[in-house]
């Protein structure tokens, strides 16, 4: 009954299949190194100077381990100024095992017996006879046990695995609670001052010249403490500050949503939500390091290009009494990238 | 005879002209300390002499494309040859900025102005940038005083360029593409001038980053924070322009490939 996977007892048939096998074969043409007594030498000569050359580099990662400052830098045409541990450590340490594998390669293709061999194997399936004493075993220890003539066993064993995976669903349930609203909510509210991230500095309409940009956050953002959600509330509720001329403005999200040509966008690309302020002031176009969508903030933020679906949302922005910019209202859509429950594409 | 008589002339016009100019200026100067306590945007000072030279830069060098008195030309062609924007109230800084990075005189009408060696001596720019500034009221240059940076916050000018300029420059200040062929170009070879004066002027398609959105200590700590990467050693090998995924992966996928590849072709051949 073995079926160890190696070389038969070849009878005489297998002999002769190995004949008619070898036959088949392209006739063995000798390499250079088997027939050329200094080829052969040439060659071994190679694969030691390979060996001894890895020895090299091993020692020379040894002295360069201990004697190269670890700050030490030093310039290398191509490269710049670099580490010169660094640089040192990793090129001995990569030619040392480089050359033991180009040596070994180097010595199984030239000096290696590489003679062509058949071997015979057996067949992977087991013989008729094994195949048939395994039905009998399993017949006879099925009926040792019982199982079909004892049903309560059965059933219960039955009933027992079948529910023992259930507790893995059960599980899932720790994945909750559903976002709820969190998604649809962002720290801008009414009245909320615009402040310059991340100087929080709050920014009067004359602060923000025609062609210019500062990214900017809610005031209220750096009380909100990093327990309590601060990286997810910064990344909902960044957004930029643009100013054009107001005649420049072809359309907006909604009436009088900017403050004489200061325009107020969500930071968050709608597409999977990069943080996204390529603004090409000329243009009015906005793009997307990441994917390169492109929104033309002149034109209520409507994609132009790119794999974004929607609009980059717009935050409607006044003065308050002091003379600061502040927005009239929170975000009238959701910003950021889709999700399941925001209903539309 | 005729012709010493109309040289004098024009040269006697030049003097009446930059003396016009320089009370202009120095009123309008005047005039805009009055009303605002700290004019950020204020007309340069410069010598009558300087105006001069400056005014005769213009006329030679620039004033085929930006007119006659920097008016501007509107394009005769789709290419945007021989047009040019007007430099009334591009103020000194720009000007400084653009010819001092050899943005100006422009080659070629192409999709953006390439940085190369400047075409003029540092004085003739100055002479240009103070004559450009007496056409309108304009950003100004930094002082030597704003571009000191001793005291500078590394560490808080690292997080404004991580806000507000990664986005274009990249996060080693190398720069990277924007549509059309335009580029934000790399900051290892701007100067602490030429910084400033882009983020007060906003060339191209740069935004303007006004002193009252970054006041010139939050624009000294940016500065230093590029300062600090100029010099930053690097630790590893190649660093593949440090333009991020893109370039490394190109590199992986055709160099570190291929080098596979070869390898294991060189494995795999049959000896003869």
């Amino acid at each position: 009954m073995s079926h160890d996977n190696l070389p038969a007892q070849t009878s005489q048939d297998e002999q002769a299949a190995i004949a008619a096998a070898t036959a088949a074969l392209p006739a063995h043409r000798p390499r250079r190194t088997d027939v050329d007594p200094r080829a052969a030498r040439r060659a071994e000569r190679q694969i030691a100077l390979m060996f001894l050359g890895s020895a090299l580099m091993t020692v020379l990662f040894i002295v360069a381990f201990v004697v190269i400052p670890v700050d030490q830098n030093v310039y290398i045409w191509g490269f710049g100024t670099v580490n010169a541990s660094n640089i040192a450590l990793g090129v001995t340490f990569g030619l040392a095992i480089l050359l033991i594998g180009t040596g070994a390669i180097h010595w199984s293709k030239k000096l290696m017996n590489e003679k062509e061999e058949v071997q015979m194997r057996h067949s992977l399936a087991s013989t008729p006879q094994d195949r048939e004493s395994a039905i009998e075993a399993f017949d006879t220890y099925s009926a040792d046990s019982g199982f079909a003539q004892r049903p309560v066993i059965r059933r219960s064993l039955i009933t027992a695995m079948a529910l023992f995976p259930i507790p893995m669903v059960v599980m899932l349930r720790d994945l909750g609670p559903l976002p709820g609203t969190v998604l649809r909510e962002t720290l801008w509210q009414k009245g909320s001052r615009i402040v310059i991230d991340p100087t929080e500095r709050p920014v009067r309409p004359s602060d923000l010249p025609i062609g210019g940009l500062i990214s900017a956050m809610p005031a209220d953002l750096p009380e909100v403490q990093h327990e309590e959600g601060n990286l997810n509330a910064r990344a909902k509720a960044a957004i930029i500050l643009v100013r054009m001329e107001p005649q420049e403005i072809v359309s907006q999200q909604g009436e009088n949503w900017d403050y004489g040509g200061i325009l107020a966008f969500s930071k968050i690309c709608t597409h999977v939500g990069c943080p996204i302020a390529l603004y090409e002031q000329r243009s009015h176009h906005l793009l997307c390091p990441c994917h390169q969508s492109t929104f033309d903030l002149a034109d209520s933020g409507n994609v132009v290009f790119g794999p974004a679906a929607r609009r980059l949302p717009q935050l409607p922005i006044t003065i308050d009494p002091e003379g600061f910019l502040v927005a009239v209202d929170g975000f009238a859509e959701p910003v950021g990238p889709s999700f399941w429950e925001r209903g539309d594409a | 005879m005729k012709k010493r008589s109309s040289r004098r002339r024009s040269l006697a016009a030049g003097v009446l002209m930059g003396g016009a100019l320089l009370a202009v200026g120095s009123g309008y100067a005047v005039v805009s300390a009055e009303t605002t306590p700290e004019p950020v945007v204020a007309i340069a000072e410069g010598s009558i002499e300087q105006l001069q030279v400056g005014r005769q830069l213009f006329l030679e060098g620039c004033s085929s494309c930006h007119g006659l008195s920097g008016q501007g030309i509107e394009s005769v062609n789709a290419t945007g040859g021989n047009g040019g924007p007007s430099l009334i109230g591009v103020g000194e800084a720009a000007v400084d900025f653009q010819v001092s990075t050899g943005r100006m005189p422009l080659a070629a009408p192409e999709a953006q102005a390439p940085r190369k060696d400047p075409l003029y001596t540092q004085e003739e720019i100055a002479a240009l940038a103070a004559y450009v500034a007496t056409l309108g009221p304009g950003p100004v240059n930094p002082t030597e005083e704003e571009l000191n940076l001793e005291e500078a916050n590394i560490a808080e000018g690292g997080e404004i360029f991580r806000t507000n300029c990664t986005q274009c420059h990249n996060f080693a200040g190398s720069g990277g593409a924007l549509t059309d062929g335009q580029y934000a170009p790399s900051l290892m070879n701007a100067t602490k001038e030429q910084i400033w004066q882009a983020m007060v002027t906003g060339p191209q398609q740069m935004p303007i980053f006004s002193n009252e959105t970054l006041t010139p200590e939050d624009k000294r700590n940016l500065i230093a924070y590029v300062e600090s990467l100029k010099v930053e050693p690097n630790p590893g090998g190649l660093d593949l322009g440090r333009l991020g995924p893109v370039t490394e992966g190109l590199f992986l996928w055709t160099a570190g490939l291929g080098f596979l590849i070869v390898a294991a072709i060189w494995i795999g051949a049959k000896v003869r």
